[in-house]
């Protein structure tokens, strides 16, 4: 753009600049304390509304006057819902509270807001270094964080531009309108990002494909169509800073020369379509998305296009059809999207995390990013990290950290002093790694290495009582049930190991399952169309590999190792532990599969036993007689009085 | 332009723009398919029978989906090819109701001369057999369908769409219950379909009848 352009564009920038941070000085100067809510959707799942509603009541009850401001989310699921009190006439820094239940809502404003204590044993931590109280930067949920993506999550309120902007939001457009696209793209390009969607390819060279495409209609697409059951990386982010991926939406159509663009977002996620709704709209006010963009000469159209929730939807060909209004089933590439994609023009479609990077890319440079991360994959990871883990939440990591310091370190290891088992990386379609592989770095090759995947940032951890061969089958489960239906190897190929899995679960294995498993899984990854088919047995090659002998536990012996398959375990009392006359499990179990025997204590009936463990929950810890077995043929035989006995006791 | 290509070190013509698969074909050299249809600018690519070798490639490729190039090496009958084909079929086969004396494509079937090409017994004793509930459809007016034949190639969705502007025919439900269905339209005058029996003609099994009172 002419330099006359770039003159244009300052002018109108600063102009909303300047109103932005008299905004944000109005905000931070009034003399009145701030409450910070999280509110994406995993703080109103835990809660939040109320918690906002009780702080809204208790400060009209006291009579207190402070602002409350929605931000987004933190990434601290373990402690949701999550409030920052920001008080400074009590002398104290802002301090982070966990878990505010609409309780403790009206007891902080009574006792800290209006008495100023700020209630010690409340505290999880002061979210600045100060000398009076300990700060969540001591933790190292805190500390070994690195934060470039989601920097400003939890920080602004995704609902007003004007709080993005004050944070330096758009200035990174605003740099990028007054290079050449060339430059823009040589930049991206020497930061060495990669793909955040799972498959890792180079964005710059993506980019620059689409560049060199000739035809004039070029289209972009936001990719947040993120389907792994337990991952919501992509729901987060844009739920709690959907500028930053809209700025980098607007700056990958400036450089590949698209004048449209696309978000394409499940509408599982109502809260995530809302937001980047109200984002394209508050941007295309301000004039920094629609027609000449900050008065420059580029256009550029952004809608939401809202998917109906098939995984398969994710594979970029697939999404493609969605849009175009056929049934979302892949295609073969090439043709890659970059050369003939939506409506046969060229089109760049990029993972909403891979997006958020570009703005501070290209804000710090790409010698910057290269800085952060390994050689070959630069940059941040962001996971969300579920199941046996007692820091359950959305983490970001420079790449190259290793498996241990994540799990261990950052996220506080297992729950229940349980040991570690194995953990599955990149959503239902990732592999599963024993403890041998927690020194293993993340980053996009050694995880493929190991026979997993960085996938788009889904991790289950799981502990000693996680039977293997369950987990594949579940996972096996999901892929089957979301698989198109286009290609035989995925159609009906994962079936059969779906129905394989789930014979040896039942301890009906036949002879020859464990090698028709291996074998008809590496068929499947190199037979089938799409990612989903060849990714889809990843579950069962890696457990295969890593945990065998629970493989040949079930096929063999029926036998659950983990205790957890219910056809192969059965429940009994140690009659030397379980109390005379204690009735605890027999009240709570569901089918009255628990009796009474001659001498008062407890038996299980096997025949009407479900095997639900409530029994185990009931019996008080000081006897602890309920034991699990497997194969259920080693219950020792505890005799049965006869009926009549059981009706006169009643 | 003419290309030459050695195909299992036989030396064939073709002409620019064609792909590797109808190369072959044109040059009798058999490769299984099952969802190929000529002159499809983009190809299904569903069926995965057709995989070849091409020299500087690792992996077996699907043929349909490969454009003929000069000098291009390729192998048709490595033991990687057979290895996918036959898992393939058998996989096809696991959920097929082999019933060929009563079906009225016996002796005129893909699926037969793709089992005897490929020396693979029509029952496979390692899969177990998965068979759907519904033997035949018979909701459609002129059609009646039958899933447990049908390998879902999707011609006669294809054809169907090129013939009538839309598609009587579709693709519905997902993973293993993908069925061919027509959404039991049974409203004719709402239908495009003519009973011009294309989908009949196009369909490489007896999944398809045209009903005999029409």
């Amino acid at each position: 753009m002419s330099p006359d352009n770039h003159k244009n564009i300052d002018l109108k920038f600063n102009t909303i600049r300047k109103e932005a941070e008299k905004r944000r000085a109005a905000f931070r100067d009034a003399p009145v304390p701030k409450i910070h809510i999280g509110m994406a959707t995993c703080g109103i799942a835990s809660g939040a509304l109320e918690t906002k509603k009780a702080f809204e009541e208790a400060l009209v009850e006291n009579n207190i006057e402070a602002r409350i401001h929605t931000v987004g989310c933190f990434g601290h699921c373990y402690a949701e819902p999550v409030v920052i009190i920001d008080h400074p006439d009590s002398g104290f820094p802002p301090i982070f509270y966990h878990e505010v239940t609409p309780g403790k809502a009206k007891m902080l404003v009574k006792l800290f807001l209006g008495d100023g204590d700020p209630r010690f044993e409340h505290i999880y931590g002061a979210t600045e270094e100060n000398e009076l109280i300990p700060s969540v930067t001591d933790f190292s949920r805190f500390n070994q964080e690195k934060r470039i993506v989601m920097e400003k999550c939890g920080r602004i309120d995704p609902e007003d531009i004007y709080d993005y902007i004050a944070a330096g939001g758009y200035s990174t457009l605003v740099r990028a309108l007054k290079l050449d696209p060339e430059e823009v793209i040589k930049e991206v390009e020497h930061s060495g990002l990669r793909g955040r969607g799972g498959a890792g390819f180079p964005t710059g060279r993506k980019w620059k494909l689409a560049k060199s495409v000739i035809e004039q209609d070029k289209i972009v697409i936001c990719n947040a169509d993120e389907g792994d059951p337990g991952a919501y990386m992509d729901r987060t982010i844009l739920e709690s800073n959907p500028h930053q991926v809209l700025e980098g939406m607007a700056i990958c159509a400036y450089a590949v020369g698209a004048q449209q663009a696309m978000v394409y977002v499940r509408s599982e996620y109502p809260l995530a379509v809302k937001l980047v709704t109200n984002a394209i709209q508050q941007a295309e006010k301000l004039g920094i998305l629609g027609k000449g963009i900050l008065d420059s000469t580029f256009d550029l159209k952004i809608d939401v296009f809202q998917g109906s929730g098939a995984f398969v939807c994710g594979e970029e060909t697939a999404l493609i059809r969605s849009i175009e209004g056929y049934r979302g089933m892949p295609r073969h590439r090439p043709p890659y999207p970059v050369q003939k994609g939506l409506w046969d023009k060229p089109t760049v479609i990029n993972n909403v995390k891979t997006l958020a990077s570009v703005p501070p890319i290209l804000n710090h440079g790409a010698t910057w990013y290269r800085g952060i991360g390994t050689q070959n994959s630069p940059g941040t990871a962001i996971f969300s990290i579920v199941g046996n883990v007692v820091h359950a939440g959305l983490v970001e990591i420079p790449m190259g950290v290793s498996l241990r310091t994540l799990i261990f370190d950052i996220c506080g290891g297992i729950p229940n002093n349980k040991k570690f088992k194995a953990v599955q990386i990149g959503g239902p379609s990732g592999g599963c790694l024993n403890e041998d592989f927690l020194d293993t770095p993340i980053d996009f090759d050694s995880l493929t290495k190991a026979g997993a995947m960085m996938g788009s940032g889904g991790m289950v951890v799981m502990d000693e009582d996680t039977c293997m061969v369950e987990v594949a089958r579940y996972f096996l489960d999901f892929t089957q049930k979301e698989s198109c239906g286009k290609c035989t190897f995925c159609r009906i190929g994962t079936y059969h190991l779906l129905k394989i899995l789930r014979r040896l679960t039942k301890g009906e294995g036949l002879e020859g399952d464990l090698e028709l498993l291996e074998t008809l899984s590496q068929d499947i990854q190199t037979g089938s169309l799409c990612g989903l088919g060849k990714t889809a047995p990843n579950p069962v090659l890696t457990s295969l590999k890593y945990f065998r002998n629970e493989y040949e536990a079930h096929a063999k012996e029926k036998r659950c190792p983990a205790l957890m398959c219910r056809a192969l375990t059965a429940f009994y009392f140690d009659l030397e532990l379980c109390a005379r006359g204690c009735d605890a499990c027999a009240t709570c179990c569901p089918v009255d599969a628990v009796f009474t025997t001659s001498n008062r204590k407890k038996g299980v009936d096997q025949e009407l036993c479900v095997k639900c463990g409530e029994c185990l929950v009931a019996c008080p810890p000081e006897y602890d007689a309920v034991r699990k077995v497997s194969p259920p043929h080693l219950v020792p035989y505890i005799e049965k009085p006869p009926e009549k006995n059981k009706k006169d006791h009643k | 332009m003419m290309l030459k290509l050695l195909v299992d070190n036989q030396e064939i013509e073709t002409r620019e723009g064609k792909t590797l698969l109808q190369a072959c074909l044109d040059n009798q050299i058999y490769i299984p398919n099952l969802c190929y249809l000529e002159n499809v600018e983009r190809p299904s690519a569903s069926c995965r029978m057709c995989f070849v070798e091409i020299e500087g490639i690792k992996q077996p490729v699907p043929s349909c989906t490969v454009q003929v190039r000069d000098e291009m090496v390729v192998k048709t009958d490595t033991p990687g090819v057979r290895q996918l084909q036959r898992t393939a079929l058998r996989l096809l086969l696991s959920v097929h109701d082999v019933d060929c004396k009563n079906c009225h494509a016996n002796k005129n079937c893909e699926l037969q001369n793709i089992a005897k090409f490929l020396k693979v017994g029509l029952k496979p004793k390692r899969l177990e057999r998965y068979l759907k509930e519904t033997q035949i459809d018979e909701t459609h007016p002129f059609l009646n369908h039958y899933p447990n034949r049908c390998v879902l190639c999707g011609k006669c969705v294809h054809i169907c769409r090129g013939k009538h502007g839309q598609s009587v025919l579709t693709f519905a439900k997902r993973g293993f219950d993908t069925v061919i269905s027509t959404y039991s339209v049974t409203d004719v005058s709402s239908l495009a379909c003519s009973d011009c029996g294309s989908c009949v003609k196009a369909c490489p099994v007896g999944a398809l009848a045209l009903k005999e009172s029409s």
